[in-house]
């Protein structure tokens, strides 16, 4: 590991969470997946983090080992460090756990109908949090919880409290969720894909007030989504993820503008923008992500990649940095490598 | 792209009968008409009657109203036996690779069931379609003996775009072909969508909402609102000159991936939610969320009339044209 990322990743007062070499497995009857395969990044105290991959890169089982919340069996923590406000997660009991769970990181889920409980009015789901984290009486609780759905924005919040989730619709629900999320003004919230199932205006709906309430509440937040736009509208630092591992690092304008992996450079490519000319070619990646039971020994995307070298099948990229802050893993930018792609590179990877 | 008239739409109505008088016009009274080789996109959100609009023209469902002219001949009140040479010419491609395959049947089996149906081809010549067909999908013609779970979802998709083009239709309705792949894979398969179009010059209705990913492959987009068309452009003026509120609305929603731009881009958001199609609000049914709506907004319904050369709008903004009641008698009084 390069000598500048160690010490960003030394506990200092201004982050909030440290993941540092995480790695979590699952262990099922067709074999072992290594779903996280050492992951490391930061959350800034009252930073917005956005954890960007495709389906099954890690990143939701990245944030379920942060809550505790990885089913075990036949899930298991193989190794890392989650440090939050520099305690050690990973290694608190379930009781210290749920202590933190609710009250000090809140989350939301991207199904709002798995996230609530059906068999309980919404009103009661927000405070169960409030009598037991904060002790409030349940008469004190109830009218937090309705001052709680007024702030997510819910019309007539009274009446609301009193229904059950099949009652609402799915941005209702996605509200709902949030305000138990926020019940307890948690530090953090990690929202894991807040707005997939959504249709876009009730989306744009929701990231407003996601990025309204950051700023009233003074919290930080982990999105975990794979729309880019939406990367673009709420994150002030992103981390994508590939296969288990994060492949690059850093503020979203080193991301989006001056991507040094060649996966976050296609990734951006690869989806149409609203903006730009009709019916070009969007840069597709050929082939499909490696299967994580057999791990590949090199750097897992290049079989996809366009400028694999011999080293990329058979060693691990150690990440670099570009720019402070800004971390790739990726041979081509290896201070060994004599010929570093720069031409291709300089134009960034937003652009089309 | 001809000036050829492929497919033609006119008034179309689907309605719904759910409970006991309760009565869901998912689609009701839309027109409009897709020209040879042209890609036309539908878009819209959850609900909106996109889909229905698709199965319908596929004949799939039962029209309640209105007219659907497939090349030349009105196919709305063909029975069941006339239509199979209708069936031949327009293929679909649907949303969920893992639903739309049957499992018990090997990729082979898959494409060629349309071949069989149609008897056009048997015994060598079948074998060497499906392979070919696998070929044109970029698949590999040795998997034809597999099975679908063996294959990941984009290359399900890619069946299932064999399976469409099996029968050499001119005309391929795509309902959400791309929407639960991942983004890398979304670009595999609408580069192949459209290079496909382009190389047999295919008609196509893209079904869709993700508005950036219509307006990317069609040559014009249709977009709707409980189950009406509000306005319908060349893609290119959508994005540059969008009229409708709605679809304004839709634009600025859709978030861009480029943090410079999301951060200073003017933003409309609508208030609430989409009314339920059961009960349609009277007159234009934007209006309660309509920041421009006016007193004949809530009282009449807009017309889809042509604002700019080829873009057509719905909307009391841009003129007074009111939908003829004499058509809403007509398609209310019809059993569904």
């Amino acid at each position: 590991m390069a000598v500048a990322e160690a010490s960003l990743n030394e506990p200092a007062s201004d982050v909030l969470l440290s993941i540092q070499d995480l790695k979590v497995s699952f262990h099922t009857y067709a074999g072992t997946v290594h779903a996280v395969r050492g992951v490391s990044f930061d959350l800034k105290r009252h930073g917005a983090l956005a954890v960007v991959g495709e389906s099954g890169c890690g990143k939701t089982v990245t944030v379920q080992a942060v809550m505790r919340l990885t089913p075990m069996p036949p899930g298991r923590i193989d190794g890392g460090k989650v440090l939050f406000n520099g305690r050690d997660i990973l290694a608190l009991s379930e009781k210290e756990m749920q202590s933190i769970r609710g009250k000090e990181i809140g989350m939301v889920f991207q199904d709002p109908m798995t996230g609530l409980n059906p068999t309980m009015t919404v009103g009661r789901q927000i405070t169960e949090g409030l009598i037991k984290h904060q002790g409030l009486s349940a008469r004190e609780a109830w009218k937090r919880a309705i001052e709680l759905l007024r702030m997510v924005e819910i019309p007539n919040p009274d009446i609301r409290a009193k229904q059950y989730p099949h009652q609402f619709s799915g941005g209702m629900r996605q509200r709902a969720m949030m305000a138990i999320a926020l019940a307890c003004q948690p530090e953090l919230l990690i929202a894991d894909e807040p707005t997939t199932s959504l249709d876009v205006t009730i989306q744009a709906q929701i990231l407003d007030l996601l990025k309204d309430l950051r700023q009233k509440l003074g919290m930080s937040l982990i999105l975990i989504t794979h729309n880019l736009g939406v990367v673009a509208r709420l994150a002030e630092d992103i981390v994508v993820m590939y296969a288990g591992k994060v492949v690059e690092k850093g503020k979203a304008s080193d991301i989006f503008y001056r991507s040094r992996h060649p996966y976050t450079r296609d990734l951006l490519r690869s989806v149409p923008r609203l903006d730009a000319p009709e019916r070009q070619t969007l840069a597709s990646i050929p082939g499909t992500p490696p299967d994580l039971f057999v791990p590949p020994p090199g750097c897992a995307f290049a079989p996809r990649c366009r400028y694999t070298m011999k080293i990329c099948t058979e060693a691990e990229p150690e990440m670099t940095e570009a720019r402070p802050g800004h971390f790739a893993a990726c041979w081509l930018w290896h201070p060994d490598n004599p010929n570093p792609p720069v031409r291709d590179f300089k134009e960034g990877g937003g652009d089309q | 792209m001809t000036d050829k008239v492929i497919l033609e739409v006119k008034n179309l109505k689907k309605y719904f009968r759910v409970g006991r008088k309760r009565i869901l016009k998912a689609v009701d009274g839309v027109s409009f008409s897709v020209k040879q080789g042209e890609v036309l996109g539908l878009v819209g959100e959850s609900g909106c009657g996109k889909t229905t609009v698709g199965r319908t023209v596929a004949r799939i469902y039962e029209p309640t109203a209105g007219r659907i002219i497939f090349d030349g001949t009105d196919i709305t009140d063909l029975p069941e036996k006339d239509l199979v040479s209708f069936r031949r010419r327009l293929q679909m491609i649907f949303q969920d690779p893992y639903a739309s395959l049957d499992p018990r049947m090997t990729v082979g089996e898959i494409i060629a069931e349309p071949l069989d149906v149609h008897h056009l081809a048997s015994g060598a010549e079948r074998l060497e379609r499906i392979q070919y067909l696998l070929n044109v999908v970029g698949l590999n013609p040795e998997h034809a003996n597999r099975f679908p779970h063996e294959f990941s979802g984009g290359q399900r998709q890619r069946i299932g775009i064999a399976r469409a083009l099996a029968v050499d239709p001119d005309f391929i309705i795509a309902d959400e072909p791309i929407s639960s792949l991942d983004v890398s894979i979304q670009a595999q398969v609408v580069n192949l969508l459209t290079s496909l179009q382009e190389q047999r010059g295919l008609s196509f209705m893209f079904i869709a909402h993700d508005l950036s990913m219509v307006r990317h492959i069609s040559h014009r987009v249709a977009v709707m609102y409980l189950g009406k068309i509000v306005e319908i452009a060349p893609s290119r003026q959508v994005y540059r000159h969008p009229l409708h509120p709605y679809t304004r609305a839709l634009m600025s929603a859709n978030p861009i991936p480029d943090p410079d731009v999301e951060s200073t881009r003017q933003r409309i958001i609508l208030p609430g939610e989409v009314p339920s199609p059961i009960n349609l609000p009277p007159g234009c049914r934007f209006a309660p969320r309509c920041s421009e709506a006016k007193e004949i907004c809530r009282a009449a319904i807009p017309a889809l009339c042509e604002a700019e050369s080829g873009h057509y709008v719905a909307c009391f903004l841009y003129g007074d044209a009111v939908e003829s009641s004499g058509d809403a008698v007509a398609g209310d009084g019809l059993a569904v």
